[in-house]
């Protein structure tokens, strides 16, 4: 080895140890957070708060299928009371009536601090004497009958009063558990204590269901035809991570060997296999550190995309020892070193992207293909031993010469195939591009089935309307919900909206609470009020004490806070609704449809204006509520992270122009892009025509097309230059070169990952069309040469 | 040409006919059977009713009036007028109660302490002693012509709260359903003239 060949082999030595070190203790994430924009809005940002540690996120959604009907029920209710004692979970709901009993005994105790129908009118004679009545004349229906053993202590009805304003859970109960309404499924809700964004956390809650239902199946006979089927934002985040794991390691497994088989069949030298895997390597692990280093924290669909790099680095040392050892420094590196720039200038262009995970595939491309280049160039051929014989491919390469020769026909096909494309893409242009922003998730179609036929089973739709209220302190939140919920009771009754929940209506706030206490008379006032008040009912004042020491008791009582509610039913739902942070405290009220899921766009209207409407200025300062579309906010970011990737790739197809521009004539510069936009136009056409929509990793792998493609383009380039290379060779080192590249991406193809799935559907065809077209369009000089 | 019985074939027709007369004419010899096959014969049934209730804590009874409507076999309807009107409906097995614009629904079979209520009445009109016989323990008393049922509950969470259901009736109709409470507490429901539809 030479002495710049020790320096070389130093300096990777110590760069890649570095970058093992900042790898190995880079964070890995698979949560929501690689699809949330870098720098988002205030809607934005309150939608991934709360996707990420917000309620919903803790929730995971637990069902119990097959067997027998009554064992099921059994063992689901036998796996809420062991999941209770987990302090894992927070609550665990499957609508039991103990914990009906639990709550209406928590709204038996405060109901003069949570019943909204206490005023100070309530509490005089006449309105005591109307509110008894009331209370005496439900006393015939099935309610009424349940509540018949608490009137002598609630004669003026505010447990019912305050039961009647709660929405009871629509969901269908079995056998004293939750069920879906054909009765197939038993089913509980689990609240994790750790927060949605902490996948190791879910991780370790999911384990402890999966562990207990086990448990549980083995004891209860038949249990082994029980099966247990989770979901939820944490299943996903954890399923993701796994399934990213798992596919990359296997997928990375299964193209490096059928690349190594192809590599020995190729050299027919062992060395020189293991040699051309060092530059992928190297560039995978400068790939890992650079994101680590630039974004703090590496997603694991950023590792997914890095299998990728396998396709392109493999090829400059395919290049290198295929094509001959002397015309390496002089016409193969520069050739391959533009060839490395180009692809850098398109995935430049991904670095700006306000999507993380398209902002980090683009740093870990660059970083990777440089290390590869460089590890090539200057350690690649000083490790080389001298003695190294890989097999001569020129017999390979003059086949292939001979059939391109004869391929000059086809060449004028090319501009029928253009025109096709081009018309197959007008035609579908409607339905050219995918709007949805879960074409972007790891998770499996399946799932998000099971997902949404769960939330329906449980009446727990995606709220998709939120009023989401701002304050320095909790007093104040609930303040503001109560005076957004008297506008919003206006719009119920006015039939725009269907209804809303608001965290009000489980916590008053300590101002209306006080203003409760205070509209309750003293003791002597209120039994004398309460004699008269009986006057013409059947009741005597005598058998009331219970209710007279009741509303004595709650005149001082101190305002409820959300630590007196923490481990009720009601607790539960305001922790849905109300999250305190520090300084300060988020109210959410959903708001529903009349009809359906969707608001009318006058509705919304409405709503805004009822929001934002002076004249009802919002009693407490400091405060500030808006309107969140949930549906509307994802489409937005997902449409406008496909617009930027497409204006954002356009930008890198320009960059690569102005420097084949500048690097070769204008000229030359054309015919090395043609082949290649030719080759993207007929992917395109031919995934539209499969049925397939187009989204953003699409538009990713047709880049990718371009990156890899633009070496096999500048190869023949370099071939129909008067000092050309050696036609054989070169042909056959492309050929294997491509094949690499072919076999890396449509190993991807068959992901069960969607994303990764389009990306090697996209590439794979893409790199294959790049090589033909591009020898096809080759300038006639070279035939002559190689004869 | 008319083909021939064998003779052998005739004998057990014969005998099949004989089981088949034999068991109508024990069935009939049963007269809870025999009340609930009368029962079941009315498909839609409207008439008033007036319910006085009686609760120890309370120094008078309290009374109410209003409309019931069965429609067989599972409809049961009890419109409550005064002296505040509402309405429970059990249909399916689901029992919801509307009161103003307010209803509210639930399943019956996730709260059997209020089985009672509305079930024996609709299990009786139905005559469907399967159902009938699921939720209580049933004896009969009386005749045709007068006829009392005392239908205790199985259910311990509803025999907490209803010790007896007591409907009585003359022929095929039904004339009252006395609800007798575990806390001594009982209601009264007596039946008036049929209405128009």
């Amino acid at each position: 080895m030479t002495r710049a060949g020790w320096a070389g082999t130093l300096a990777l030595a110590a760069l890649a140890a570095a970058a093992a070190g900042i790898a190995a203790r880079a964070r890995y994430t698979a949560d929501v957070s690689a699809f949330l924009p870098r720098e988002p809005s205030a809607s934005q940002r309150l939608l991934a708060e709360e996707l990420r540690s917000g309620f919903a996120a803790r929730l995971i959604m637990v069902a119990v299928e097959g067997g027998d009907a009554a064992v099921r029920a059994q063992l689901t209710a036998g796996l809420a009371r062991a999941l209770r004692a987990d302090p894992a979970f927070v609550e665990v709901s499957d609508g039991d009536s103990q914990g009906f009993a639990r709550a209406a005994a928590f709204l038996l105790e405060h109901r003069y601090q949570l019943s909204d129908a206490v005023t100070p009118e309530r509490f005089t004679a006449a309105g005591l004497h109307r509110a008894i009545g009331d209370t005496l004349d439900s006393l015939a229906s099935p309610e009424g009958l349940l509540a018949k053993p608490l009137f002598t202590a609630d004669p003026t009805g505010e447990t019912l009063h305050i039961l009647d304003g709660i929405d009871a859970p629509r969901v269908a109960t079995r056998a004293g558990v939750w069920s879906s309404r054909d009765g197939r499924r038993s089913l509980l809700i689990a609240q994790t204590a750790a927060a949605g964004s902490d996948t190791d956390g879910q991780e370790e809650a999911l384990a402890a269901i999966r562990g207990s239902f086990a448990a549980a199946a083995a004891r209860a006979p038949g249990g082994g035809a029980l099966r247990l089927r989770l979901s939820g934002p944490g299943v996903f985040a954890v399923t993701s991570r796994a399934l990213i794991r798992s596919q990359v390691t296997r997928l990375s497994a299964v193209s490096a060997i059928l690349i190594a088989a192809l590599l020995l069949a190729a050299y027919r030298s062992l060395p020189a296999v293991l040699l051309t895997f060092v530059p992928v390597a190297s560039g995978a692990l400068a790939g890992v550190a650079a994101v680590s280093l630039g974004f703090g924290v590496v997603h694991g669909i950023t590792l997914g995309f890095g299998v990728t790099l396998i396709g392109e680095a493999v090829d400059y040392a395919i290049y290198l020892f295929i094509q001959p050892r002397s015309g390496w420094r002089q016409g193969v590196w520069p050739t391959i070193r533009l060839g490395m720039l180009t692809s850098v200038c398109g995935f430049a262009a991904l670095v700006p992207s306000g999507f993380q995970g398209l902002a980090q595939l683009g740093v870990f491309s660059i970083a990777g293909l440089v290390a590869a280049a460089l590890v090539t160039r200057f350690v690649l051929p000083e490790w080389r031993p001298q003695a190294l014989k890989t097999r001569d491919l020129t017999p390979l390469g003059a086949v292939l010469a001979r059939a391109l020769a004869k391929l000059g026909l086809a060449r004028a096909a090319l501009g029928v195939l253009a025109l096709a494309c081009v018309l197959v893409l007008l035609a579908h242009r409607a339905t050219l591009f995918s709007r949805e922003l879960y074409d972007l998730s790891p998770v499996p179609h399946s799932d998000q089935e099971l997902d949404a036929s769960l939330r329906e089973d449980l009446g727990a739709p995606d709220a998709r309307y939120l009023i989401v209220v701002s304050a320095s302190d909790t007093g104040t939140a609930l303040e503001c919900a109560e005076a957004i919920g008297a506008r919003l009771e206006a719009l119920v009754a006015a039939g725009v909206i269907g209804g809303f929940e608001s965290p009000a209506q489980y916590l008053p706030s300590p101002a209306m609470q006080r203003a409760r206490a205070a509209s309750l008379p003293p003791p002597d006032e209120l039994a004398a009020r309460l004699r008269q008040a009986l006057a013409g009912l059947p009741v005597s004042a005598s058998r009331l004490e219970p209710f007279l020491k009741d509303v004595e008791k709650a005149r001082s009582a101190p305002p409820l806070t959300p630590r007196e509610l923490a481990g009720t039913p009601a607790g539960s739902a305001l922790d849905a609704l109300l999250s305190v942070n520090g300084d300060s405290a988020t109210a959410f009220l959903p708001v529903s449809a009349v009809r359906g899921a969707d608001l009318s766009a006058a509705a919304i209207g409405q709503l805004r204006a009822a929001l934002a409407a002076p004249e009802h200025a919002l009693s407490p300062p400091h405060a500030s509520a808006r309107l969140l579309d949930l549906k509307a906010e994802a489409d937005d970011l997902y449409g406008g992270y496909l617009t930027q990737a497409v204006s954002l790739s356009l930008l890198g197809l320009a960059a690569i122009l102005v420097l084949l521009g500048v690097a070769r004539s204008p000229l030359r510069a054309l015919r090395i892009v043609v082949p290649l936009a030719l080759a993207v136009l007929t992917v395109a056409a031919g995934l539209t025509l499969t049925g397939e929509r187009l989204g953003i990793l699409h538009i990713v792998g047709m880049l990718l097309i371009v990156a890899v493609g633009s070496n096999y383009a500048l190869f023949f380039d370099r071939l129909a230059q008067p000092a050309h290379a050696d036609l054989p060779r070169t042909l056959a080192s492309l050929a294997v070169a491509n094949l690499a590249t072919v076999i890396g991406f449509g190993v991807l193809a068959f992901s069960s990952v969607p994303v990764l799935a389009a990306l090697g559907r996209t590439t794979a065809p893409g790199a294959l069309l790049a090589l033909v077209f591009s020898a096809l369009l080759a300038r006639r000089a070279a035939p002559t040469a190689a004869t | 040409m008319s083909a021939r019985l064998p003779r052998g074939a005739l004998c057990l027709l014969l005998l099949a006919l004989a089981a088949l007369l034999a068991a109508a004419a024990s069935a009939a010899t049963d007269p809870l059977d025999a009340l609930l096959r009368e029962l079941a014969t009315r498909r839609h049934s409207h008439v008033a009713f007036t319910e006085v209730q009686y609760l120890a804590m309370l120094d008078r009874p309290l009374e109410s009036s209003g409309e019931l409507l069965y429609d067989a076999p599972d409809r049961l309807e009890k419109r409550t007028l005064t002296p505040r009107p509402e309405t429970l409906l059990l249909a399916h097995g689901v029992l919801s109660a509307t009161r103003g614009k307010r209803t509210r629904t639930l399943e019956l079979s996730a709260y059997p302490q209020l089985a009672p209520l509305l079930e024996s009445l609709r299990a009786t009109l139905a005559g469907d002693r399967s159902a009938l016989e699921q939720v209580f323990s049933v004896t009969l008393e009386g005749d045709a012509a007068r006829w009392t049922l005392h239908l205790t509950p199985r259910d311990p969470a509803a025999a907490r709260m209803v010790r007896e259901v007591v409907i009585g009736g003359e022929q095929a109709d039904l004339r009252s359903v006395e609800i007798l409470q575990a806390d001594g507490d009982r209601s009264l429901l007596t039946t008036g003239k049929e209405l128009p539809p």
